[in-house]
């Protein structure tokens, strides 16, 4: 990291160079030397600052985001018939409803969250077990393989997958457990599982990675076999790293939205068991943002779920990054 | 297991009980975590296998060429082919330099302070936003703000927000790639910071940065939600190969919501169908991250450091 680097260079021709370090052309002895075309100087400058620029842009990138968004959600939040505990704890969302209109997301919360924790309490066990093996347990050959597997598994778009779910696993699901539907929660699960285990294996494998040597050296010094050193050194070591490895999927479950569309079913209600079928916030944007027409309520109320997800997933990643960084410090 | 003491050994090397039993948890774990790892792998080779199978009726040149006919039933995916490829270039247009800009700004001139941590976490953030709320993004900033309307340009530059943080991921690391004494010897002739990175690091680490754009266009060739409500639609009439059938303000059709719409909104579509959109979508994606991971292969193998 370069960032991390204390021995900065000057930052450009004549900036705060101290005499006598070679720094830029125009620090010292600038009379002697040839002197660059102007041109060449202003272009410099200019692409200097397009760089500034352009580094910027990614923190007013997400800002326009919460700003857009916000902006077309604030009118309901703030008009008077709209109640926000309404909107956060009641299970009615009925938003075409001729005479009772109701925009209440519960359901579709803990259809999020139940799609999620299904999808994480599978993912999370084979992807630290599959980060574990190709980290510590496997040659190098087979590791790159795996890797590269993992890399084109994390590649597959999530309307693909959304395209398995509503074919292979619902056939799947039916033949197995005799539901009516195979569309469902545990559908939804296993698709949205696939799609955050390599997420989990790349970051999880990188804290493992990151832990050094010495510790295993150590471990294996004291007569520690493999998997004593991982048990008892590398994952209390790796901790951090690999709770951010969780966080990112849990993110990456949160959020992902073509492919639970189509492989959870669509039943806005709080699932009962593994073969309910639910719907998510991100699906329900996606079902019903084309009915609903631009400035209507139902429309500002979808926004709203959006502002919603935007701030979940920013705490989320948020708190993985804090994991990751606590990681580097050491 | 038979009693591990092997009388020849000396007593001294004998593997007693306690011993042996580690070597047995030693290789009870890496079996369990060696099934973990092949139990992600075999299914989606099966999968694969099976969309490859069911899509092999109507998988030929001829279906990727056609149009679609009678209500999308018939016929082949040309419109969307060609809609994803426009939505894919002109994002990238957008992106690539956007993105590497960024990542020269982040890597060789940001000192670590406050606001070089802020685009840290923005560029996190923007990776982790949820590509529903992109599409709402979209939707609020460039097809009503920008009254740029439902087009291309529209869905093409939400698709372009959406994928920045991947190349700023790949370029950063290309140029965490490049040795820091390479910068110094440059420094120390006399260059300036920007010269150096033209002339130094830029191309030691142009491949790495390629690679980082090709990840780029494989993701935004998948990407469905985020141009769903941007200015993809359902259908378009467009003559059979037609290279060049929209414009900027035109809407499009893409791949990736052919294949929601083809497998959930029309009735009766002929069963192959769906499935060689599926495999022709998977195959580009996976054809254009094998190219990526090649490049990246044949870097580390050619570096000279």
């Amino acid at each position: 990291m370069a960032a991390d680097d204390p021995k900065r260079p000057p930052r450009g021709p004549g900036e705060g160079a101290p005499a006598g370090v070679p720094g830029g052309p125009r620090t010292g002895g600038a009379a002697e030397r040839p002197r660059r075309p102007l041109l060449s100087l202003v272009a410099e400058r200019l692409l200097e600052a397009a760089i500034r620029l352009s580094g910027v842009s990614a923190v007013l990138f997400v800002v326009a985001i919460f700003f857009f968004i916000f902006r077309e959600a604030a009118p309901v939040l703030f008009s008077r018939e709209f109640k926000l505990s309404e909107f956060l704890f009641s299970t009615q969302w009925f938003p075409t409803s001729v005479s009772n209109v109701r925009y209440g997301t519960l359901a579709l919360t803990i259809g999020t969250l139940s799609v999620t924790g299904v999808a994480i309490a599978l993912a999370v066990p084979f992807g630290l077990g599959a980060a574990i093996f190709i980290s510590e347990f496997c040659g190098p050959r087979l590791r790159e393989t795996l890797k590269i597997v993992i890399e084109l598994l994390a590649a597959i778009p999530s309307v693909v997958w959304g395209f398995i779910g509503l074919t292979v696993m619902n056939r799947v699901i039916i033949a197995l457990t005799g539901a009516p539907v195979g569309v469902n929660l545990l559908n939804g699960g296993l698709i949205l599982a696939l799609m955050s285990v390599p997420i989990i294996v790349s970051i999880g494998e990188d804290a493992l990675k990151a832990v050094p040597d010495s510790y295993r050296e150590a471990a294996l010094a004291l007569g520690a076999n493999r998997w004593q050193t991982v048990r008892r050194v590398l994952l209390p070591a790796a901790r951090n790293g690999l709770l951010a490895a969780v966080l990112l999927g849990v993110g990456r479950a949160v959020g992902e939205t073509m492919a639970v569309l189509m492989a959870t079913g669509h039943a806005v209600r709080i699932p009962h068991s593994l073969l309910d079928s639910v719907r998510t916030l991100t699906a329900n944007i996606a079902a019903e943002l084309g009915e609903a027409s631009a400035g209507s309520d139902h429309y500002r109320v979808l926004f709203l779920t959006g502002t919603l997800l935007f701030l979940i997933t920013f705490v989320v990643n948020l708190g993985a990054d804090l994991a990751i960084r606590s990681v580097r410090r050491r | 297991m038979s009693t591990p003491v092997v009388p020849a050994v000396p007593a001294r090397f004998a593997r007693t009980p306690h011993v042996a039993r580690r070597e047995r948890t030693e290789q009870i774990a890496k079996w369990v975590f060696f099934a973990m790892s092949v139990s992600m792998i075999v299914p989606l080779i099966a999968i694969v296998a099976y969309l490859l199978y069911r899509a092999a009726p109507s998988l030929s040149l001829e279906f990727l060429l056609d149009v679609p006919r009678k209500g999308m039933r018939e016929g082949g995916i040309w419109p969307a082919f060609v809609g994803t490829l426009y939505l894919v270039w002109i994002s990238l247009a957008v992106a690539a330099p956007i993105g590497v800009l960024a990542a020269i700004y982040l890597h060789e001139y940001a000192r670590d302070n406050w606001l070089n941590r802020l685009i840290h976490l923005a560029v996190i953030n923007l990776a982790g936003v949820p590509s529903i709320v992109h599409a709402l993004f979209g939707l609020g900033a460039f097809v009503y703000a920008a009254r740029f309307g439902y087009s291309v340009l529209s869905a093409a530059l939400t698709l372009a927000i959406m994928t920045l943080p991947v190349i700023i991921a790949s370029t950063r690391e290309a140029l965490a790639s490049v040795p820091k004494e390479f910068r110094q010897a440059c420094w120390n002739v006399g260059a300036t910071r920007w010269q150096t990175i033209r002339r130094v690091v830029l191309p030691n680490s142009i491949s790495g940065i390629l690679t980082g754009i090709i990840l780029q266009v494989s993701r935004a060739a998948g990407e469905t939600a985020p141009i769903m409500f941007t200015g993809a639609v359902f259908f378009k009439a467009v003559q059979r190969g037609d290279l060049f059938p929209y414009g900027l303000n035109d809407q499009c059709m893409a791949l990736s919501m052919h294949l929601y719409t083809v497998s959930t909104q029309v009735p009766n579509v002929k069963e192959s169908i769906p499935y060689a959109t599926a495999v022709v979508l998977l195959g580009s994606v996976l054809m254009v991250n094998a190219a990526a991971i090649a490049l990246r292969v044949w870097l580390r193998n050619r570096k000279r450091w």
